[in-house]
C-alpha cells in the first residue's frame, strides 16, 4: 500500500474546532489508507465539518448519506466495485460513536455480519457533539451532558459505555483494534492492517472534543494518552480472534489523572461523589487485569 | 406483440415473471429483505443467483431501510441496483428514498402494495406507496401481471435517463398481481438488453475521481437543490411518454403513457383509478355501455410524476370525475382525489367525486363499481355533491 506522507487527503480550511481529534484522527486515517479508497460516513461532526457545498475538505471520493446507515451504503458500494471487477479500491467507513453504537448499530452489525469487506472506523468523541453534547451509549459512567447534567438527583451518566469493541469480536471479525490519535504510527499501522485483510475490520478510535469533555485545544493529544495510560482504555488488537498486541503500562496512572483535567468529570471531585472515583478506578483495574497491561 | 422479442408465454404467478424480468434487465446488486407479499420475488431471484443465472451481487440485508441504503450505495458507484419490498417495508426505507432523491441515484424498487399497521393486515391497499408521494421518487402503478413485466423494463430506462436520474418504483396490487397467476408474456434477455442500454451514469465514486456526495448547504442553495429534483420528476413524465412508445414499437405492448384512457371520448362521467382495480372497472364498463351509460375510466399509471395537464385535457368534456382512492390522508380524504381536485381547481372541467375504497384487501368487485356509477350519477342528478371523501360501504356499527 503507498503512503505519501506528504499528501494530505483531508484538505485544511474545514470548520472543526481547534484542535479536535476527529479532524486529527481523520487525516492520520486518510494518510495511512492512500489513494485508493472510499470513504462513506454518516451525519455527525465530522461530516458537518468537512462538507459545505463547494468548499469540501476530502481530496478522496466520499459519500455522506444519512445518520444511521453508512454501513449500509458501504456495503453497496463494495458490492457494486467488485461486481464491475474492481478489488483494488478499499472502501472505509469513519462514523461517530452516536451513529456507530446507537442509532445505526443495526446497520453495522449487519455489514459486519455479511462479510463485506470494509473497514469501519469509529471516531469515538463519547456523545452526540454535533448536536451540542448529548449522551449517546459511548459516554462513559459519571460524564455530564446537556442530556445527563449534574443536579440535585444526577451525578452524570449512571452507566457504563457500551463494550462496542467486544461486541464486534462477537461477530468474529478478522481485525478488531483500539487506537487514539496520541499513538499515530499505532493507529496508522492499524489502519493499513485492516484494509489489508479480506474482510470487514473495525477500529476503535478515541477522539477528544474539547467542547464536549471541557478541556482546552491543546489538550487533544494529551488526553489521548491519558486516558490509555490509566487503562481505562487499553490499545488491543484482536486478529482471527486472538488478542495479538496490548499497548503494556508499566506504571498504570491513577484515573484521577485523567479525569481531572476535564469539565464533564467535576463534580465527580465533589466530596459526596468520591465513590465514583473509586467505580471507574474499578474499570480500569479491570480492564489493566483482563488484558494483562502490568505484565 | 413482437414474435421475436418473446422467450416463453406461460400461466405463471406474478411474482416470478417480475423476478424473471428482473434477471433479463440484470442488476449488478440486488438487496433483499422478506416481507408479505414481496417476498415470493426476492426468494425467486436467490434461485435464479443460486443457479448462476443471474450474476448480479445478492446482499441478504438486515432491515428494509438497509436494503434502501445498499442499493443507495451501488447506484453511487455506477451500478444498476433493484429491491423489492411492501408496506410497512417501504415505510422503513422512507428516509433513503428521500435521499435517493435528492442525491440523484436511480435504483429501481418493486413495491407490492399492501396495508399499512395498525391493525396489522397484509393484503392489498395503496397507502404504503402513496405516502412515499413527497420524495421525488418516480411512481408506476400497474394494471396487470404483464403490464408489471413490461413497466419493470421500461422504469429502468426512464430513471436511468441522464435528463432524469431518480430512483423509480413499479407499484403493483400484493396478491392481485403479485400471487395471482395469469398469462403472461417474457422477453428474451437479448431483447431486453437491447431496449435498455447499460446504465451511464453522470458520477460515480472512483478514486481516480475523487468527488463528494451528500454535501451540507444552507438556506443560499437548498431550495435550488430541491427545485431540481421536483423539475427533473416533472421532466421525467415526457421520458415516460417516448419510453412508452419506444416498448410499444420494440415488443408491441403498450398501456398509454402517463394515462390510460378508455371510452372517455364522449364519457359524462369519468371513473379515475389506480392499479389492479382498473381491470375490475373496465369489466364494468362493458355492462355500462352495454346499457347505453356515457361512462370512461382513466387510469393513472404515472402518479408521480403527477399527470395533471393530461387529466386537465382527458377530463375536459365530463360532467364529472369519480376518483376511487385506495389510500387516504387521515382528516383530508382520498389522496388521488385531492390532487385532482387540486389539478382541475379554477380551471373549469368535471366536478369531483371522490370515494376511498378497497382498503386492506376490502374486495372490489364489477358490481362495486356499477354501484358506485349509479350513486355517482344520483350525486350529480341532485346537485350535491359532497366536497369531502365517501369511504364506500363504511360499517358504522364498528365505529
Amino acid at each position: 500500500m503507498q503512503t505519501d506522507l506528504k499528501k494530505n487527503y483531508l484538505a485544511p480550511g474545514h470548520n472543526a474546532c481547534p484542535g479536535c481529534g476527529v479532524a486529527i484522527g481523520v487525516r492520520l486515517i486518510l494518510r495511512a489508507a492512500g489513494e485508493k479508497v472510499v470513504v462513506v460516513s454518516p451525519t455527525g461532526c465530522l461530516e458537518t465539518f468537512t462538507s459545505p457545498y463547494g468548499a469540501s475538505a476530502w481530496e478522496v471520493p466520499w459519500v455522506h448519506p444519512l445518520f444511521e446507515n453508512a454501513p449500509a451504503v458501504a456495503s453497496g458500494i463494495e458490492a457494486a466495485l467488485k461486481y464491475k471487477g474492481d478489488y483494488e479500491t478499499h472502501v472505509i467507513v469513519i462514523g461517530g460513536d452516536g451513529a456507530t453504537f446507537d442509532i445505526g448499530f443495526g446497520a453495522l452489525s449487519g455489514m459486519v455480519e455479511r462479510g463485506h469487506d470494509i473497514l469501519y472506523i469509529c471516531y469515538d468523541n463519547e456523545a452526540y457533539m454535533n448536536t451540542g453534547i448529548q449522551r449517546s451509549g459511548a459516554t462513559p459512567y459519571g460524564a455530564t451532558t446537556n442530556t445527563t447534567p449534574r443536579g440535585k438527583f444526577s451525578r452524570g451518566e449512571t452507566r457504563p459505555k457500551k463494550d462496542l469493541l467486544e461486541i464486534m469480536r462477537a461477530h468474529n471479525l478478522r481485525y478488531v483494534a483500539s487506537a487514539t490519535i496520541a499513538y499515530p504510527q499505532d493507529l496508522a499501522r492499524k489502519v493499513k492492517k485492516g484494509l489489508a485483510i479480506d474482510g470487514p475490520a473495525y477500529i476503535h478510535l478515541i477522539t477528544p472534543c474539547n467542547l464536549g469533555w471541557g478541556i482546552n485545544p491543546e489538550e487533544t493529544v494529551e488526553l489521548s494518552r491519558l486516558i490509555v495510560k490509566t487503562g481505562l482504555f487499553p490499545l488491543v488488537e484482536y486478529e482471527d480472534g486472538e488478542l495479538t498486541s496490548v499497548h503494556k503500562l508499566k506504571n498504570a496512572l491513577p484515573v484521577e489523572e485523567y479525569l481531572k483535567k476535564q469539565k464533564r468529570f467535576a463534580h465527580l471531585f465533589e466530596e459526596e461523589n468520591a465513590q465514583m472515583i473509586a467505580e471507574i478506578q474499578k474499570m480500569a483495574d479491570q480492564n489493566i487485569k483482563k488484558y494483562n497491561l502490568a505484565g | 406483440m413482437n414474435p421475436e422479442a418473446i422467450k416463453s408465454k406461460e400461466i405463471m404467478q406474478g411474482s416470478a415473471a417480475i423476478a424473471e424480468t428482473i434477471k433479463a434487465i440484470a442488476p449488478g446488486v440486488i438487496a433483499v429483505y422478506p416481507i408479505t407479499p414481496q417476498t415470493h420475488i426476492l426468494e425467486h431471484l436467490a434461485r435464479l443467483v443460486a443457479d448462476g443465472q443471474l450474476k448480479s451481487k445478492y446482499i441478504t440485508v438486515e432491515s428494509e431501510f438497509s436494503a434502501a441504503s445498499v442499493i443507495f450505495g451501488a447506484a453511487s458507484a455506477g451500478v444498476r441496483s433493484y429491491t423489492a419490498s411492501a408496506s410497512q417495508g417501504l415505510l422503513l426505507m422512507t428516509e433513503v428514498i428521500f435521499n435517493m432523491a435528492g442525491t440523484r441515484l436511480p435504483a429501481v424498487i418493486t413495491a407490492v402494495n399492501r396495508s399499512l399497521s395498525p391493525p396489522i393486515n397484509i393484503q392489498v391497499d395503496h397507502q404504503d406507496t402513496m405516502t412515499l408521494r413527497d420524495s421525488g421518487i418516480i411512481q408506476i402503478y400497474v394494471e396487470s401481471i404483464q403490464e408489471a413485466v413490461d413497466t419493470h423494463i421500461q422504469i429502468f430506462k426512464i430513471a436511468e435517463d441522464r435528463e432524469v436520474l431518480l430512483p423509480a418504483m413499479v407499484c403493483m396490487d400484493g396478491w392481485i398481481l403479485s400471487h395471482a397467476y395469469e398469462p403472461v408474456t417474457l422477453w428474451r434477455d437479448e431483447a431486453v438488453q437491447e431496449f435498455l442500454p447499460p446504465f451511464d451514469p453522470v458520477f460515480q465514486v472512483d478514486p481516480k475521481n475523487p468527488l463528494t456526495y451528500g454535501a451540507l448547504t444552507d438556506d443560499d442553495k437548498i431550495t435550488e437543490f430541491k427545485y431540481m429534483v421536483h423539475d427533473a420528476l416533472i421532466r421525467s413524465k415526457e421520458k415516460i411518454k417516448k419510453v412508452a412508445g419506444e416498448f410499444r414499437d420494440a415488443f408491441g405492448n403498450y398501456y398509454g403513457d402517463v394515462i390510460e384512457k378508455t371510452y372517455t371520448e364522449d364519457a359524462e362521467l369519468i371513473l379515475i383509478a389506480m392499479g389492479s382495480m382498473a381491470g375490475t372497472i373496465k369489466a364494468a364498463l362493458e355492462k355500462l355501455r352495454a346499457q347505453g351509460k356515457r361512462v370512461g375510466l382513466i387510469k393513472i399509471r404515472s402518479f408521480r410524476p403527477f399527470p395533471d395537464q393530461e387529466l386537465r385535457t382527458a377530463l375536459a368534456g365530463a360532467k364529472a370525475a369519480v376518483v376511487l382512492d385506495r389510500s387516504f390522508s387521515c382528516s383530508s380524504g382520498g389522496i388521488l382525489g385531492g390532487e385532482i381536485k387540486a389539478c382541475l381547481y379554477g380551471q373549469g372541467g368535471p366536478q369531483v367525486i371522490n370515494y376511498a375504497l378497497g382498503i386492506g384487501g376490502r374486495e372490489i368487485y364489477p358490481e362495486t363499481v356499477l354501484e358506485i356509477v349509479n350513486q355517482s350519477e344520483r350525486l350529480v342528478e341532485s346537485g350535491k355533491i359532497p366536497p369531502e371523501t365517501i369511504f364506500y360501504n363504511l360499517n358504522r356499527e364498528l365505529l
